[in-house]
């Protein structure tokens, strides 16, 4: 009872303190916070697959495009679309979409739970690492398939003027929400069933779990946030084309869930924080330096090799990421613990 | 479709699902000594072509220029898995593969800061280029020498693995690593050695891909590798032979498809996908693999 208190508390409290950001902070500094906002969203939910049930996914950036796009064309009116569809007429279907804000972005998260389903059938069937290219190459399909409808998706020139309904009300409540539904699978009976399942799949099996059940679902609660995340992001940005979902999302994602610990929801809450931070920071490495007075010229892409570095070495050297495997409040516990042993 | 027409497909697809086999030996090799998929594959092929490309530039004669490619793949892909899988040998297989991404993602963004993402366009000799007509029938001299030299090649890869003794501890160490180290051979040296074949193949296939395009990127490596990776799939996995009737079966599919329906040539891409889930709905093991598990060469 004390507990569900406390707990009641900290979520009023973290609540009030986004409608405080929404209402007093400028619109750059809510501009980055919605950006971190749906990072957020989207990494915690990455981690569920690939850190808690231990299956080698790279999906985020296909069902980020398929929760953009839909949620797009939901909340774009039917005359913006009939003149933004410039190469060929948009679909009778098309026009007739249309949702408010909220139904809207849930719809995205439904289509890509939709599409994980579809994907898991026949990976979960087959044990292994067949998940992590299958994924990578849908996020491939997507794009193809993106630029290659332009009766559904304008083609490359993507969708504009998508109505901004997106704020960080609407964000950080979302992120908020996300961060307890995680937890709450993490440390229910299915969150323990998938833990079971990434430790020793034969084992799980012994104990009666049915381990496909527990990879699918997995790995469509993932897409879902995914999903919503990409609407929130469609709304956010105003413009989406197919190149904006390109594998260097899932790698940014990658690189966070890693470095907060491969199943630890607050450490990729913590380290969402980090590398949205560091990815700011870093731009100075892809432009004009001077070292020992010599130009280095600009290098776009320059970051991405310095990020891939980072993920290699924390990969061989700290792999258990900033808090392994345990919410931030265990982890703390067992470091003063240590501490007062000591 | 008339006679002529369907000659010219079929060349040009045998020309194709070359280079489709050969960077699918490497995964299936990788893979059934290992059991990693190795998603840096596709980019030391990538490797490879640059390097030739650099040979040209620097003015080296065609054929010395294509061996420093295969030597650069080859450091490339035996300094890949001395530096980023030997260590985790032991770790959880998620570890590997996360490594196995980054390695990818760091060659890709490396070659593109070092060359900028622009496709560079790539020189082929003369004797190269020339194109015969054969009636109505159009042949540039590559799509007749692709798939002679990789069947030459691929003969030569069979006699290592079945006729040699590196080969049988090939064959062996994908049965079982701790027995075959008891017998006192040295499993990491074998390891290289798969990556090193595994990385030269790929190196020609990136060659053949850079004069069949004749451009370069260093994005080149992701689409065709994953393309060789659902062809090694198809064919099933862990199996060299199976590999390689993966690859021309690709080959032929692409090029007859969008010959066939030239509405579905955007989705040319996508085929290789489509492959890869439906082999895993319907024969996991795909054509020539035994059980997933315990797949051979």
């Amino acid at each position: 009872m004390k507990n569900a208190i406390i707990k009641l508390l900290l979520i009023l409290l973290t609540f009030g303190i986004i409608a405080w950001a929404h209402r007093t902070l400028d619109s750059y500094t809510l501009s980055i916070l919605n950006n971190i906002g749906i990072f957020a969203i989207l990494a915690l939910s990455y981690n569920l697959i690939n850190g808690v049930a231990g299956q080698f996914s790279l999906e985020p950036n296909g069902f980020v495009a398929i929760g953009a796009y839909v949620t797009a064309l939901l909340l774009i009116p039917a005359a913006d679309k009939i003149d933004m569809f410039a190469l060929v007429d948009p679909a009778p279907i098309i026009l007739e979409m249309h949702a408010r804000f909220l139904p809207a972005v849930i719809a995205g998260g439904v289509v890509a739970t939709f599409v994980a389903l579809l994907l898991s059938v026949p990976v979960f069937r087959v044990r292994g690492d067949y998940l992590a290219i299958v994924t990578l190459g849908f996020g491939f399909i997507i794009r193809i398939f993106a630029l290659n409808s332009p009766a559904y998706t304008n083609g490359a020139m993507g969708l504009n003027d998508i109505p901004a309904n997106a704020n960080f009300l609407w964000i950080g409540g979302i992120a908020l929400f996300t961060l307890i539904v995680m937890l709450h699978i993490v440390y229910s009976k299915f969150g323990r069933a998938m833990k079971a399942v990434r430790d020793d799949e034969d084992a799980a099996t012994a104990m009666g779990i049915n381990t496909f059940r527990i990879k699918t679902t997995a790995f469509m609660t993932s897409a879902f946030f995914e999903g919503v995340g990409g609407g929130l992001l469609a709304s956010f940005l105003t413009t989406i084309t197919p190149d904006q979902f390109s594998f260097l999302l899932t790698f940014q994602l990658l690189i966070i869930i890693v470095l907060g610990g491969l199943g630890s929801m607050t450490g990729s809450l913590v380290a969402t924080i980090l590398v949205m931070g560091s990815m700011e920071w870093l731009r100075f490495l892809d432009q004009d330096m001077v070292i020992f007075g010599m130009h280095t010229g600009e290098h776009p892409g320059m970051r991405m090799v310095v990020f891939a570095i980072l993920l290699i070495v924390m990969m061989l050297f700290a792999r258990k990421g900033l808090f392994g495997d345990r919410e931030l409040p265990e982890f703390l516990k067992a470091k003063f613990k240590r501490k007062d042993e000591a | 479709m008339d006679f002529t027409t369907f000659l010219q497909q079929l060349i040009n697809g045998a020309s194709l699902g070359s280079m489709y086999a050969l960077i699918a030996i490497g995964y299936t090799m990788v893979y059934g000594v290992l059991r990693l998929i190795n998603f840096a594959h596709g980019d030391i092929m990538m490797v490879g072509a640059f390097f030739t490309y650099m040979g040209t530039a620097a003015g080296l004669p065609f054929s010395l220029a294509v061996l420093l490619g295969i030597l650069g793949s080859v450091i490339v892909g035996v300094l890949t898995d001395k530096i980023a899988y030997k260590p985790l040998r032991e770790a959880p297989k998620i570890s590997l593969l996360i490594t196995a991404i980054g390695i990818s993602f760091f060659l890709e963004n490396l070659f593109n800061v070092i060359f900028g993402g622009v496709p560079k366009a790539f020189s082929a000799p003369e004797y190269l280029t020339k194109v015969f007509h054969l009636g109505n029938v159009y042949l540039p001299v590559t799509v007749i020498i692709i798939p002679i030299v990789t069947v030459l090649i691929l003969s030569g890869v069979l006699w290592v693995l079945y006729r040699t003794k590196y080969g049988m501890a090939i064959r062996a160490l994908a049965f079982d690593i701790p027995t075959v180290k008891l017998m006192g051979i040295d499993a990491d040296r074998i390891i290289s050695i798969v990556f090193a074949l595994g990385s030269a193949l790929a190196a020609i296939g990136g060659v053949f891909y850079a004069v069949s395009y004749p451009s370069i990127d260093p994005l080149m490596g992701v689409i065709v590798g994953l393309k060789a990776f659902a062809a090694a799939v198809l064919g099933g996995i862990g199996s060299v032979t199976g590999a390689v009737v993966g690859g021309f079966i690709l080959g032929f599919t692409e090029i007859f498809v969008v010959a066939l329906f030239p509405e579905l040539g955007g989705y040319k891409d996508a085929f290789a996908f489509f492959f890869l889930i439906l082999v895993l709905l319907f024969r996991p093991t795909g054509i020539m693999g035994e059980d997933l598990e315990r797949s051979r060469f």
